[in-house]
């Protein structure tokens, strides 16, 4: 549902800033999911000690995974909000329909 | 004694260790960022040949980071596909970074893109070698963020908005293929290919797997540019610096979307009826619209990006036949293609370095005045439109006559269909750029400096002598190992697990 909405306002919005937002709430969607993924009913933290036996756990492995997907969505995020900069100083706009010199 | 599967982290380590060395001192010493981004890339040749050695003589190699016992650890495996790509990658990056040397002078800060270029170098060899889909991901990643920048590396109005497109685009592609990744994880709990290979073989069919299926076409189709996809690649190709086009169509779209398309198909999920006739549709789409883009457009490097479309829809269709004559020639005409069209790439650079436009109308008669670019670029127009004794010509034979021998007689027609259209996009090529009149105010250009004219020399004898890569013996070493593990399919799992340690 959050993913829709990020994709939403990736492909209906016409200002880059909102365009960026987008793909944020797109990714961070991605990574709920992927912790929901793991989630066990009433489960508890996944550390291992010698004097609790652990029953019910949540899985650990998504949770390291998600860590290393939002430092990548931070680089990408980064990326782009650099390139918006530049584009602001170039074309003087944030509406990418003011801003189609190319053709795809 | 060091094991020899050591070797495999070597491929990742060299590139990041050449870019951080040149993101230090590269500032300073004007001379260490050439010197050391083209050290780095000649021992990550050197490497990959060697590494095709050890896989015709010992066998798949498995490295576990680490040493966890698979499949708990991350895993680098060194297959034959592997050792293929690899070559492909580095060959294309050595001789991109002995042409960058002259061509990047124009731009102020060398080092930031060497450093980016390792980078990308190293994320692509990442993805290569990869055994775990996790890592396969991350490694991905590098490879575009790095590509980002580059595209927009001249930092003007157009490279700034494709750059934005691509970024854009690339990014809800990586986010596809992570929404996949964790359909796959929650399925099958484990992240190490082999053993999800094992696994999906186990359970019957799914939902879940036609669902990821799906979501892996959307995301490597976005970064392969496959016809529905494409949009960025028009743009992005032409804007980036011209060694970095020629690593972006030659490489980095079949490293991050062909191989990876293979490898989770053939390897993991395993190919079936409906998947090899989608990703036949969507070669024989992506062949023939993009020939048809192509033909019309004026400006040199935009007709090329068009022309990589196009191409990968051949290597797409021969892949997507799924008979080992059509992946010999898919794979086959994945190499070709990354040696003729960085060749051609490298070659507009060259025609911009001289005269400072990309338009072809402004052009002619270029042939009088710099006989290396002309002729090499002759040597892969003739290549890439399929003439006779060039490598283009008999990987596009092998698919054509693959397509045929499976009864799929109209795909072989729009890939003949598609083959004559390329070459007349070329002759209008040819043409307009190099013969005809010489016009006055082109009557002062020089030809390119020797770096560029080495890297465009190697490049295209490559092109003349490719064909030679078919006779049996060289096949045997070459293509052989890497079709086979497509065809091998999900026995891929046991091959790993078996591997030399």
């Amino acid at each position: 549902m959050l993913f829709c909405c990020g994709l939403y306002c990736i492909l209906v919005k016409r200002n880059i800033i909102k365009i960026i937002l987008g793909i944020t709430i797109a990714e961070y969607a991605v990574n709920l999911f992927f912790i929901l993924v793991a989630y066990r009913m009433e489960g508890r933290a996944p550390i291992l000690s010698s004097e609790v036996e652990i029953v019910n756990m949540v899985d650990p492995l998504p949770q390291a995974l998600v860590l290393t997907s939002i430092v990548i969505g931070l680089a990408t995020t980064t990326m782009l909000v650099a390139i918006a900069m530049r584009i602001y100083e170039k074309y003087g706009t944030f509406d990418i329909t003011k801003i189609k010199e190319l053709k795809g | 004694m060091i094991a020899i599967s050591h070797i495999i982290p070597l491929f990742v380590a060299i590139s990041l260790l050449g870019a951080f060395i040149i993101s230090i001192i590269g500032k300073k010493l004007k001379w260490i960022p050439d010197v050391i981004g083209n050290i780095t890339t000649l021992i990550l040749l050197g490497l990959s040949i060697l590494a095709m050695w050890t896989i015709v003589t010992k066998g798949t190699l498995v490295y576990s980071v680490g040493s966890w016992k698979l499949p708990i650890g991350i895993a680098l495996v060194l297959d034959g596909l592997t050792a293929f790509m690899l070559i492909t990658v580095n060959l294309i990056a050595f001789s991109v970074s002995i042409y960058s040397i002259s061509y990047m002078e124009r731009f102020t800060s060398k080092w930031k893109f060497y450093t980016l270029f390792l980078l990308m170098v190293a994320g692509m060899n990442g993805v290569v070698v990869s055994g775990d889909i996790f890592n396969l991901f991350v490694f991905l990643e590098i490879a575009s963020v790095a590509s980002y920048a580059l595209v927009a590396f001249g930092t003007e109005r157009h490279e700034l908005e494709a750059a934005f497109k691509y970024t854009v685009m690339s990014s809800v592609g990586s986010l596809f293929l992570l929404l996949g990744i964790v359909f796959l994880y929650s399925y099958t709990s484990t992240l190490n290919m082999a053993d999800m290979a094992n696994i999906l073989a186990q359970k019957s069919a799914s939902n879940i797997t036609i669902m990821v299926s799906v979501l892996f076409i959307m995301g490597f189709g976005l970064k392969a540019a496959l016809v529905p996809f494409h949009a960025w690649l028009p743009d992005a190709h032409p804007s980036a610096p011209a060694p970095i086009s020629a690593m972006l169509s030659g490489v980095l779209i079949k490293s991050l979307g062909i191989y990876t398309l293979c490898r989770i198909f053939y390897n993991v999920i395993g190919i079936n009826f409906p998947l090899s006739s989608i990703l036949m549709i969507l070669g024989t789409l992506s062949m023939v619209i993009g020939v048809f883009l192509a033909i019309g457009q004026w400006d040199f490097k935009r007709l090329l990006a068009y022309h990589s479309i196009s191409q990968i829809g051949y290597v797409i269709l021969g892949i997507g036949l799924g008979t080992p004559l059509g992946i010999i020639g898919g794979l086959f005409h994945l190499f070709n293609h990354s040696v003729f069209k960085s060749l051609l790439f490298l070659n507009s650079g060259a025609v911009e370095y001289a005269t400072g436009t990309r338009d072809l109308q402004e052009m002619g008669g270029l042939a009088t005045k710099m006989p290396i670019t002309s002729t090499t670029s002759l040597i892969a127009s003739m290549s890439i439109a399929g003439i006779p004794p060039f490598n283009g010509f008999w990987s596009k034979l092998i698919i054509i006559i693959a397509a045929v021998q499976a009864n799929h007689l109209g795909y072989a027609f729009w890939a003949v269909l598609a083959s004559i259209l390329t070459l007349a996009s070329f002759t209008k090529v040819m043409k307009y750029a190099f013969f005809g009149e010489l016009r006055k105010k082109w009557s002062e250009v020089k030809e390119v400096p020797f770096f560029m004219k080495i890297a465009m020399v190697i490049l295209a004898l490559i092109c003349v002598v490719g064909g030679a890569l078919l006779i049996p013996n060289i096949n045997e070493v070459f293509l052989k190992p890497a079709s086979d593990v497509l065809l091998e399919g999900t026995k891929y799992a046991d091959i790993v697990f078996k591997g030399i340690q």
